[in-house]
């Protein structure tokens, strides 16, 4: 372990950088496809089916077999099609799936880059990730794609701004931008943790991260009943590969940033109960934070096999006038509750 | 190193500036405008100025330029009727533009700049904070200011609201408290009766 470290010392920085970026991008790589599968085989039980089942044992491979699958399909750009802006849009909607993962922090010291303005970071990157589906449904020349397009921005747009009142309410708590601060912040016990005295905020931070993905029951920009499947209709192979990509790597980054800013990140469920505290005391944060992932994801899967899509006016009615005064009120409670250092929480 | 960076940023930033005064596709402007912002935020991020570096890419790049966008692809313009008395245009056109061109040399002169006038920006500690330095002025030397400015978008946002608040009287609205407490009893009525027999059945 010393001579490791020691070895790591010796790596120039840059290629340091380069090597913990794939670490992080690999296993995020393999969880994006392995949450493919494992959205089939819940959404499968939950509808009494199984679930693919057929390659590999118990279709474990399933994934593999996708990938190379739409690897080996044929890329079609449509004769009237912007060329350029075609093949960028699926590569817009990807990258800021992955930048956002430099200042996720996975453990107390584990992080990328630990910069100060790191909850700022995180949401100028994810407000990008629109205009991978905006060039993508322009640059199709296609009316279908092009609709699913204009009803994305128009979401997006909408419920960007009850995300980021909910992320205010956050940074009001912790009384830092930085995301390790905002996890340190929670520590003490589960009901330290700011799910609790941020309830609405965090209700409303996931429902609107699921619009934001473009989930069901947020997933007009698709709509596979009304415009066929939106801005995506005219890719194939490996563009529209890197769209579904895309659609799963927000998940999990949706899902990791709930936990971090909400569930108390790497920190135990136990702690602070004197018994388990002390049994658990073995795992490390990142299982914690992992598991913490998961059960959000879940959440996800269990959404589109439970709801049916919303009305595309519903939809604006919610973001607008539902979720954009609840947090402007609940901004002010935990004002005047940080103001007042209310006991438990902000003492 | 920060100069290669510097430099290269700065030429994607003049470039896509200049492009985006001179394609042909409105939808091709507002991308490289787009860019155009997003590597002068880059410019901010090597100024340590973090803050407002990040605050350009959330508002500009991920909200302005989105609706930006959104009504450049709906109209439908037709570009040749818009490039039609080029000529006549110009003597007016190029009055205006080298008139702006002297003002703007008269307060933004290359007298402004360089080393004596403008001192060189000192390197902050690791601890420094950009977002905490700037609302700590913001909130008690600037309070006034700052306060003022968002009166000013607070009325200006209700001005917006109030233009779009018209009745008409044609279209049909929905009210989903209503329709959410809509029971099955009020739209359904069961009808208990007795079996009637079947006229000229076999």
């Amino acid at each position: 372990m010393d001579m490791l470290s020691t070895f790591w010392t010796t790596v120039p920085v840059t290629l340091q950088i380069v090597i913990q970026i794939l670490a992080i991008v690999l296993p995020l790589s393999l969880a994006v496809a392995y949450l493919t599968l494992a959205e089939r085989k819940v959404i499968g039980y939950i509808q009494a089916r199984i679930g693919p089942n057929r390659v590999g044992p118990r279709g474990w491979l399933q994934p593999i077999a996708d990938g190379i699958k739409l690897l080996m399909k044929e890329v079609i750009i449509p004769s009237g099609a912007s060329r350029a802006l075609f093949i960028i849009g699926p590569i817009l909607s990807l990258v800021p799936a992955l930048i956002a993962w430099a200042v996720i922090p996975f453990d107390d010291t584990l992080v990328l880059s630990d910069i100060n303005a790191g909850l700022l970071y995180i949401m100028a990157v994810t407000s990008m990730g629109v205009y991978g589906v905006i060039i993508a449904g322009w640059a199709s020349n296609s009316k279908y794609a092009f609709l699913g397009a204009m009803r994305c921005a128009a979401q997006i747009v909408s419920y960007e701004i009850a995300m980021g009142f909910a992320l205010v309410g956050v940074l009001i708590a912790a009384g830092s931008l930085n995301l390790g601060d905002i996890v340190r912040a929670q520590s003490g016990s589960l009901a330290h943790w700011f799910w609790l005295p941020l309830l609405p905020l965090f209700l409303i931070y996931f429902i609107a991260g699921v619009a934001e993905t473009n989930r069901a029951p947020f997933d007009v920009a698709e709509g596979e009943s009304e415009i066929v499947a939106g801005f995506h209709v005219e890719y194939s192979g490996m563009t529209f590969a890197v769209f579904f990509l895309a659609e799963y790597a927000n998940m999990i980054l949706v899902s990791a940033l709930a936990a971090l800013m909400f569930l108390g990140g790497w920190l135990s469920p136990f702690q602070g109960i004197p018994l388990l505290q002390g049994l658990f005391a073995w795992v490390p944060g990142i299982i914690w934070l992992l598991l913490k992932i998961s059960v959000l994801l879940f959440l996800f899967l269990w959404f589109r096999a439970t709801f049916p899509r919303y009305r595309y006016d519903q939809i604006m009615r919610l973001g607008w006038k539902v979720f954009i005064p609840i947090t402007i009120v609940w901004l002010l409670v935990v004002g005047v509750a940080v103001l007042y250092k209310l006991p438990w929480w902000f003492d | 190193m920060e100069h290669i960076i510097f430099y290269i940023f700065s030429a994607i930033l003049v470039l896509s500036a200049l492009m985006v005064i001179t394609v042909r596709n409105p939808v091709h402007a507002a991308l490289f405008l787009v860019l155009a912002f997003f590597t002068s935020a880059a410019l901010w991020l090597l100024l340590e100025a973090e803050f407002l570096a990040l605050i350009l890419v959330l508002v500009y790049v991920g909200a302005v330029m989105v609706l930006f966008l959104f009504v450049v692809m709906m109209l439908d313009i037709n570009l040749t009727v818009l490039r039609e008395g080029f000529t006549s245009y110009l003597p007016v056109g190029a009055l205006i533009a080298t008139l702006i061109l002297i003002e703007m040399a008269l307060v933004v002169g290359p007298e402004h700049f360089g080393l004596d006038s403008v001192a060189a920006p000192v390197p902050h500690t690791a601890g420094y904070s950009n977002t905490q330095a700037l609302g700590n002025v913001l909130y008690t030397v600037y309070v006034y200011p700052f306060e003022i400015a968002g009166v000013i978008l607070l009325v200006a946002i209700i001005g917006a609201i109030a233009l779009t608040l018209r009745r008409r009287p044609q279209t049909k609205y929905q009210d989903p408290s209503q329709q959410v407490l809509v029971r099955s009893k009020d739209r359904v009525r069961i009808i208990k009766m007795p079996s009637e027999k079947k006229r000229g059945g076999a």
